[in-house]
């Protein structure tokens, strides 16, 4: 069923993009999970090709560039549903691919990874930001474009700290990977020097995010979540469930602003970056897509374009020589984000600035000037390599 | 009514007053990204005699050859715009693509060749008829225009493509791709045409293309101690006509570097203002003027001593300058 339907969208890419006869043909897959991610907000819901659409716009960007130098790249995309094995399906996909792009959580990726291990297939993490796949789960047929957590809440916490925003109250959501960002935000603020200066933990006890009367009931709910806390700059929430957060700005007891999972959110992309060319590919991205583009959309845009730089410049197809060259120490990538992105040697984490976005606007961009740092300024957002738990192998 | 003609006739004797005492003097035009403006300076006195108003964004710029207008790419409004040299106002437009950036145009001063970012083509555009007469389909995001001192062969640099595009200005066909450094912004021929030089901003380098057997011979590379290598960014070019010195602007670097344009060496970095973008000589080659787009200002060079002499404010994020022709 699976194989049938993989095939189905081989021969629709093939319909659709012709390439021209003797054109060297690069096949990338895309694994990704249908999944019921609800965002509080209305207009944060994931859309069906969230994440493949921006695989879509760079397979296009791709053929472009292809055209001149007799290459062509296809896409062959799985979407895995409830009860579907990522792993199977990964080995199918690498059946046509030596190269997938991947936006399943962190085990179902370490599975799919080791599965290919002795294949030569090498998969490029888009999707999950968990430490611990670049730390002690770190993998060496494994690339990550996906920033990490610690790298989302380190480039916030220099923002608030140049802003002197120093005593933050944490709020926590009750779910795993809530727990995992307030450790990486913990760990920010030991790092750069802010202090938490309470933390509070948000439960889920379930429910609706949509009722029609729901408003009401929030506007007296938050405001006395958040009393008696002790004095402090900024409410800093870690809940990547999408339970409270959005819920805080505006609400709060004490009048303050909110970042981390809303208010000021640390991001690979935004809709309204437009800094260092970046209004193009968002031209672009809108033109095909009929949407804006998301963070999931850029990092898998990367993730392609990496593949389509290493081609373009090596100019084989073969995954094992384009895999080499990625992992050249002059290796870059543009992606819009006003200086190359280049990997980490130690665990094959995409370098990169982000962005502090507030739902309308690009607040600022970290690394914050004055974090210095020895090799590269990327360097001071993330696990540093003198830190590292990674092995490759 | 009679009494602003009387102030307009004032004003311009006394600007014909002005300009006959000084032979030397050019006049450069500056455009302003996010002021939405050109500054005017005279390179006599080096100060900004006037500010136009013009569409949003504006960034290539360009004199006619004629001298009597400037052209200014203001790619928010989709067009380009003609500003009356002498009126120092926006008198027409002309039909370029979406979102044009930069644009060159033939020695003869006809046909005019427009990079437009948005839909992956250079437009070509005849200057006299005012008409857009054809299109070409080139890689991702055009931006560099260069033409062969022959005009024979238009360049074109495409950004995430990062391949300079030879097209054959009489069939408008492509016949040649060259990949370059990652994102090219800017093409410039030497004068005798055995040259092609290319600024890759991502790829921190200045590539040189052989443009007859269309390939990469060499590049230049930039170090400036103190500074990481990712600041090093070189957008503008500027190479003087006997093709022995060079002036590549380095971005965030806040630096010019000089270059040996013979064997390709920096010989020395000039401080400027913050992002420099692009350059242009005055026509005696005396100075180089270049914008400054984080610090709002241009920079002048003393050409022969090597050295920044002056920086003169303008309005709100410079970017691209013309100085008109003797």
């Amino acid at each position: 069923m699976l194989r049938g339907f993989v095939g189905a969208i081989a021969v629709g890419v093939a319909a659709i993009q012709t390439p021209a006869a003797g054109a060297a043909e690069i096949g990338i897959g895309y694994l990704h999970r249908a999944s019921i991610k609800s965002a509080l907000s209305l207009i944060a819901q994931p859309t069906e090709d969230a994440g493949v659409a921006g695989a879509r716009l760079a397979i296009e960007d791709n053929n472009t560039t292809g055209k001149f130098l007799n290459q062509h790249f296809s896409l062959a995309e799985i979407r895995l549903k409830d009860g579907d094995d990522a792993a199977q399906a990964a080995v199918r996909l690498a059946d046509q691919s030596g190269l997938i792009i991947t936006d399943i959580p962190a085990d179902e990726l370490l599975k799919a990874a080791d599965a290919l291990r002795d294949r030569g297939t090498v998969l490029i993490n888009a999707g999950a930001i968990d430490d611990s796949l670049r730390e002690e789960d770190c993998r060496a047929n494994v690339i990550h474009v996906a920033p990490t957590r610690s790298m989302l809440a380190d480039a916030l916490a220099q923002y608030l700290v140049w802003k002197q925003w120093k005593r933050w109250l944490l709020v926590v959501g009750s779910h795993d990977r809530d727990k995992l960002y307030a450790a990486a935000l913990r760990r920010a603020a030991a790092r750069f020097g802010a202090k938490i200066v309470q933390e509070r933990t948000f439960e889920d006890t379930g429910g609706a995010r949509r009722t029609d009367s729901g408003v009401t009931l929030i506007q007296r709910q938050m405001p006395v979540f958040t009393q008696q806390a002790p004095s402090y700059d900024i409410l800093v929430a870690a809940d990547e469930s999408e339970v409270f957060a959005s819920y805080l700005p505006f609400r709060t007891w004490d009048p303050r602003p909110v970042a981390g999972s809303a208010g000021l959110v640390p991001t690979s992309w935004d809709a309204a970056h437009d800094q260092w060319g970046a209004v193009q590919l968002q031209n672009r991205f809108v033109k095909m897509a009929a949407r804006r583009m998301t963070a999931l959309d850029m990092q898998a845009w990367t993730a392609v374009r990496i593949i389509g730089e290493a081609a373009a410049r090596t100019n084989v197809s073969d995954v094992k020589s384009l895999f080499n060259f990625i992992k050249r120490p002059d290796f870059s990538v543009a992606a819009f984000k006003g200086q190359p992105l280049t990997l980490r040697d130690w665990n094959l984490q995409l370098r990169q600035p982000i962005l502090l976005a507030d739902g309308r606007m690009v607040v600022s961009v970290s690394p914050q000037e004055g974090f210095l740092h020895q090799v590269s300024e990327l360097d001071t957002l993330g696990v540093d390599r003198p830190e590292t738990k990674c092995k490759l192998r | 009514m009679s009494r602003i003609w009387t102030k307009y006739l004032i004003f311009g004797l006394a600007a014909a007053l002005a300009t006959m005492g000084r032979a030397s003097a050019f006049i450069a035009y500056v455009s302003n990204e996010k002021g939405n403006t050109v500054s005017v300076i005279d390179t006599d006195s080096f100060t900004v005699t006037d500010t136009i108003k013009v569409g949003q964004r504006p960034r290539g710029i360009e004199f006619t050859r004629d001298g009597k207008f400037v052209m200014v790419a203001v790619g928010d409004d989709d067009t380009i715009q003609l500003i009356d040299a002498e009126k120092k106002q926006v008198v027409d437009t002309l039909p370029s693509g979406p979102d044009p950036e930069l644009f060159i145009q033939d020695s003869a001063g006809k046909i005019l060749y427009v990079a437009n970012e948005n839909d992956n083509t250079v437009t070509v555009i005849d200057l006299e008829k005012r008409a857009r007469i054809g299109d070409i389909q080139v890689g991702v995001e055009p931006e560099g225009m260069a033409l062969s001192p022959d005009g024979k062969i238009l360049i074109n640099t495409s950004e995430t493509t990062s391949m300079a595009h030879f097209i054959d200005t009489m069939t408008r066909q492509i016949v040649a791709n060259v990949l370059v450094g990652s994102r090219p912004r800017f093409a410039e021929f030497k004068r005798d045409g055995s040259e092609l030089w290319i600024s890759s901003e991502i790829g921190g380098i200045v590539s040189i293309v052989d443009p007859a057997k269309h390939v990469v011979t060499g590049k230049i590379e930039f170090a400036i101690p103190g500074l990481r290598r990712e600041a090093i960014q070189p957008v503008g070019i500027g190479i003087t006509k006997d093709g022995k010195m060079a002036f590549v602007a380095l971005g965030p670097a806040n630096r010019v570097a000089v270059v040996d344009a013979i064997s390709h060496s920096v010989t020395k970095y000039l401080l400027v203002g913050q992002r420099v973008w692009h350059m242009a000589f005055t026509p005696d080659e005396k100075y180089l003027l270049t914008t400054n787009g984080v610090s709002n200002d241009v920079s002048v060079i003393d050409v022969a001593a090597q050295k920044v002499i002056k920086t003169i404010q303008v309005g709100e994020l410079p970017w691209g300058i013309t100085i008109a022709q003797p």
